[in-house]
């Protein structure tokens, strides 16, 4: 008896040899990705790796001087890594807009479904100038949903919040994911993506070194064992990094 | 574009700190441009000694007698006098600061004048900085330049009677006694019916023949002398010919020096910062990838400070209207001056604030940019050197101020260049500024 297996769903996000450069700097060098449905892809490398440039090429916020990416922009949810939020406006009226920007359907009922997944529904009346880093990062995070796209960008997104604030921030991410979208996050702090990620990505000097999951990175270095920062650190400077 | 409107206005109304500065400060900078280009300045204080003494103030010439204190009290029309009793007490005075300058009459000045043979002389004692001492000495020279004049005048004309009386003859008063003058018309008649009564080849008759034919020549030139002696009182007259449209009234040409400096400030300063606020926000990046063209963006922020500007521009000019005496049977072209003015005001401020990409960049980008073109428009053609004033045209035609300030002095004065041409200057700078603010742009995320 035949067994059938069941089709594979199409990545929504795939790139392919994308190339940028600032200048003489090649900043990303022939990276290629593509993401699947539901799956938590972490993109981490020491600072200058090219984290951001790719985030922001899938985006499409920048155009790659080489390769391609296979996705529709409005499809995609972007989350830069300082909020893109107007301080003088309240957290209701910040979503009212983007909401009405992205032209959803309902931008009331979109804000009032996002202002219960952040939390902030006491506090939407409360202009953006006065929240914490934290809760300015959720509505900023909230923003990027309010289209409901199959995949989610964020770049850095638990950067300058305390313990406390990461760990709701990522509670909010973790229920996006596991209502089925696609998460790409890119983060300098390696226990989150070992946390967080279904597969991690590996950039340094903008080359992609590493594609697999945080337990086969932890793989190649077996000296590091019980620290996968210690593993990450080894498995770079083996190669150079 | 709506929404993005609705949200700049959001956020406008809550600064309004910021607001305020907006309109406040560029009104503020526009009515005293205003102030000072309508007002004459204030009358500079300038001691004033007078040696000459009591009752001696007459000049006599000939039959004529000038009151001196006549012309002096013109002087007090153009000065604040500061009466002293003494040269040391006038030096003091401009030393102190208590007068800019200080006028001394020396007691023999009418004594001299009244002689005929030498000059008046008057002593003036300048301090002060250079613009004081510039400003009230050319004061004083005016004021002394036209009682120069007048005393030239009445010099003429005592002068003229002095002729008149060798002419035509008469009486002189001389030490209160009155003494006949024959005059040259009536001794060359006596000479005549001397002439006519000597027989011919009377050997008389040669030398008083000399005398009738000096006679002669005497009357008939003298004749022209009144007219010589006319035009050395007043040698150059002036006859003014406008050549271009109708002559703009000071205050009228104030107004519209006001109201484009106000419509620039507002809309240069509110394009430039809102547009630059997008970036500070982090908020450019995540509109223009698939939310809002960067054309949409910036033809936004063109119409929300062009917007805003036009209201309060129009509203200052319909507020100074209710004062100063304009044609409202031109409202049409004031409201088209403004609003193409507006229009490219705005353009330029986009593009300030494309190349700044800070709020407080943009600002002070704004300000080092438009204060010295708006003065540089200004200067008018013979205040500088041909070569300067040409260099300045050129700049000032690439920026909107001077053609938005002679598309609302046509609107407002019927001045040339006609409003027509204005408006396609502005149109023509707003199409420039807004495709430099467009290639900026692409640098800006």
């Amino acid at each position: 008896m035949a067994v059938s297996t069941p089709p594979r769903a199409p990545a929504p996000l795939a790139a392919h040899h994308l190339t940028k450069r600032f200048g003489q700097r090649v900043a990303l060098s022939d990276v290629s990705l593509d993401v699947r449905v539901g799956e938590r892809l972490a993109v981490i490398g020491p600072n200058g790796a090219g984290k951001t440039t790719l985030l922001a090429i899938l985006a499409g916020v920048l155009a790659a001087d080489e390769g391609s990416v296979s996705r529709e922009t409005r499809a995609l949810g972007w989350v830069p890594q300082q909020p893109a939020v107007y301080s003088k406006l309240s957290v209701a009226e910040n979503l009212r807009l983007f909401a009405r920007l992205e032209r959803v359907a309902d931008p009331e009922a979109a804000v009032g479904r996002m202002l219960e997944q952040t939390g902030l529904r006491e506090r939407a009346d409360d202009e953006l100038g006065r929240l914490s880093g934290g809760n300015r990062q959720r509505v900023n995070i909230a923003i990027g949903l309010l289209a409901d796209p199959p995949v989610l960008l964020l770049d850095e997104p638990s950067s300058a919040l305390d313990p406390r604030q990461r760990e709701r921030l990522w509670e909010l991410i973790e229920g996006q994911a596991s209502a089925g979208t696609s998460i790409v996050f890119s983060t300098h702090i390696v226990g989150e993506a070992e946390r967080y990620g279904d597969r991690v990505l590996v950039l340094a000097d903008g080359e992609l070194v590493f594609t697999g999951t945080p337990e086969d990175l932890h793989a190649q270095e077996p000296a590091a064992a019980r620290d996968f920062e210690a593993a990450f650190v080894a498995f770079l400077r083996a190669r150079g990094h | 574009m709506r929404w993005l409107l609705v949200k700049d206005v959001q956020i406008l109304r809550r600064s309004p700190l910021l607001v305020s500065l907006l309109v406040l400060y560029p009104v503020a900078i526009a009515l005293l441009i205003g102030l000072a280009l309508s007002r004459g300045p204030e009358r500079p204080r300038v001691a004033f000694l007078n040696q000459v003494p009591p009752g001696q103030s007459t000049i006599s010439l000939g039959n004529e007698n000038i009151n001196a204190a006549k012309y002096a009290s013109q002087l007090f029309q153009s000065i604040q006098p500061v009466r002293v009793r003494s040269r040391q007490e006038a030096i003091d005075a401009v030393n102190s600061g208590r007068a800019l300058a200080a006028l001394i009459i020396p007691s023999d000045i009418t004594r001299k004048l009244s002689s005929g043979l030498e000059p008046g002389e008057v002593e003036v004692v300048y301090n002060g900085d250079a613009v004081k001492q510039s400003f009230v000495e050319s004061t004083i020279s005016s004021k002394l330049a036209d009682a120069n004049a007048a005393l030239a005048d009445k010099l003429k004309q005592v002068g003229l009677q002095d002729v008149d009386l060798l002419l035509n003859g008469g009486t002189f008063d001389l030490f209160g006694r009155s003494v006949p003058i024959l005059g040259l018309r009536a001794t060359r008649t006596i000479i005549a019916a001397e002439l006519a009564r000597l027989k011919p080849g009377s050997p008389e008759r040669g030398a008083l023949g000399r005398v009738d034919r000096f006679a002669r020549l005497a009357v008939n030139n003298l004749d022209l002398s009144k007219q010589a002696l006319a035009t050395i009182s007043q040698p150059v007259t002036v006859k003014r010919t406008l050549l271009h449209g109708r002559r703009t009234p000071l205050d009228a040409f104030a107004v519209a020096v006001a109201v484009t400096v106000s419509l620039m400030f507002v809309c240069v300063l509110l394009g430039a910062g809102m547009l630059a606020l997008e970036r500070e926000e982090n908020a450019f990046a995540r509109l223009v990838r698939g939310l809002v063209s960067r054309e949409s963006l910036l033809a936004e922020k063109v119409c929300l400070s062009g917007g805003c500007a036009f209201a309060a521009s129009l509203l200052m000019l319909v507020g100074i209207g209710a004062f100063v005496g304009l044609n409202w049977g031109r409202f049409g072209l004031w409201v088209a001056a403004l609003a193409v003015g507006a229009l490219a005001f705005a353009a330029l401020g986009v593009a300030i604030g494309a190349l700044a990409r800070e709020v407080r960049a943009a600002s002070l980008l704004g300000l080092l940019l438009t204060l010295p073109l708006a003065f540089l428009a200004l200067v008018p053609s013979g205040a500088v050197a041909v070569g300067v004033y040409d260099a300045i045209r050129v700049i000032s035609a690439l920026f909107p101020f001077k053609p938005a300030l002679q598309a609302l002095d046509a609107a407002l004065n019927d001045t040339r260049p006609g409003v027509g041409i204005s408006l396609l200057h502005l149109a023509g700078l707003a199409v420039a500024f807004g495709t430099i603010a467009r290639l900026s742009l692409r640098r800006f995320a």
